[in-house]
């Protein structure tokens, strides 16, 4: 087939009603918070004491974590998905929530005795943490490699892990309101972990799902 | 002349995409030559064929116009597919060949015209289910128009489109499932 022959069969198809990516990619983070939400309340739900623990500023610091990764990654996962779009400004923003981490971290063990680093750490939740944030954000993870097939990801493994950190951002937002452990040095190791499950499964679904 | 270009091709996808067909025509013609002149100045040490990636890059803009954002330049989107299909062509024959990665939009092609030899698109469309095969062809080899090709088969000309749209995907979504069997070949090599 010569090119002009293409350019014939492609022209009688000029038309196009597909959603626009920048559509597609905010009706996922509805879809995707659904999911979460749903799996969230029919597996763990909320810690009973969550009236209290909003007025503590350890329980609260979870959240600006979680959702700075979220809306960081969330940010630069449609840049990725878009031939030609910047993402430098978008990937510099990806520094804030380990920035965030790492500051809270500091003040902890300076405000925090040397004797308790240890159990803080620990903690008591360490095997739900890292079962749930996965569990949890598993069904967005596959919202947002759906929508980086129906994009164009010149950098599709890159945009797969961004999808795994976004899904593990969601997901680590609901599961901060369960979790009693609000220690940074908690938050700091095993959200990590979790949260880096779900961005090596980004990056492996999107390398067997996304080529385009 | 080269924001001349950009602003002309803008308007005429913005038209295409509103279903203006003669406009699309255009767009696609100009991005040929455009893309072919950029593949083949990459394409320095032979071992793939500029026109398989002009053809990959066009079924690529078709398939993803709705990645492109109508208020942003459309020639520096066009470079990233095409410059995305080369690379994928380099990997996918086994070669590790370098393309600068800086110089990609800021450099424009000059428009070449193409030459003919056989095409791995033709390959892509032998794989097709026989209906979605034989409208393709009527419409793109053969020349129909959408309701000559509606007449021939004896079908609606909602059908034809649907047969030629779903065509035309599944022949883009064989470019890049191909990449993947041959790229497993060569590992095991």
């Amino acid at each position: 087939m010569r090119t002009d022959d293409l350019i014939k069969a492609l022209d009688a198809d000029a038309r196009s009603t597909a959603m626009p990516l920048g559509s597609a990619w905010w009706l996922a983070a509805g879809a995707a918070t659904v999911i979460a939400a749903v799996v969230f309340w029919l597996t763990i739900g909320p810690r009973a004491d969550i009236a209290t623990a909003m007025h503590t500023m350890r329980f609260l610091a979870k959240f600006v974590f979680t959702t700075a990764l979220a809306v960081s990654a969330f940010a630069l996962i449609r840049a990725l998905s878009t031939p030609s779009a910047s993402t430098g400004k978008a990937a510099a923003w990806m520094i804030a929530a380990p920035l965030l981490v790492i500051i809270a971290v500091v003040l902890e063990l300076l405000s925090v005795p040397a004797a308790d680093w240890g159990t803080r750490l620990v903690g008591s939740n360490m095997v739900i943490c890292l079962t749930s944030i996965p569990l949890i954000g598993i069904g967005p993870l596959a919202v947002f490699i759906a929508v980086l097939r129906y994009g164009a990801p010149t950098r599709p493994v890159l945009a797969g892990t961004v999808a795994g950190l976004l899904a593990g951002g969601l997901a680590a937002t609901f599961y901060a309101a369960h979790c009693f452990d609000d220690s940074p040095l908690f938050v700091a190791t095993w959200y990590t972990i979790a949260i880096a499950v779900l961005a090596a499964l980004g990056a492996l679904g999107a390398r067997i799902f996304v080529r385009w | 002349m080269t924001g001349k270009d950009e602003a002309e091709l803008s308007r005429l996808m913005r038209a295409a995409i509103a279903g203006d067909e003669r406009a699309y025509a255009d767009f696609l013609h100009r991005t040929a030559a455009l893309v072919r002149g950029f593949v083949r100045r990459k394409i320095v040490h032979g071992g793939v064929d500029p026109e398989d990636v002009v053809q990959e890059t066009l079924l690529a803009i078709h398939v993803k116009r709705h990645t492109w954002r109508q208020d942003l330049a459309v020639l520096p989107w066009v470079y990233a597919i095409a410059r995305f299909k080369l690379i994928d062509a380099f990997r996918r024959r086994g070669r590790r060949v370098e393309i600068e990665i800086d110089e990609i939009a800021e450099t424009f092609a000059e428009p070449e015209a193409e030459t003919v030899s056989e095409r791995d698109i033709n390959r892509a469309l032998d794989g097709l289910p026989p209906a979605q095969r034989s409208v393709v062809s009527s419409v793109s080899v053969e020349g129909r128009s959408i309701g000559e090709t509606a007449a021939k088969f004896g079908i609606s000309e909602t059908a034809v489109r649907v047969s030629l749209h779903r065509g035309l995907a599944a022949i883009a979504k064989r470019f890049g499932a191909k990449q993947f069997g041959r790229a497993k070949q060569f590992k095991r090599e």
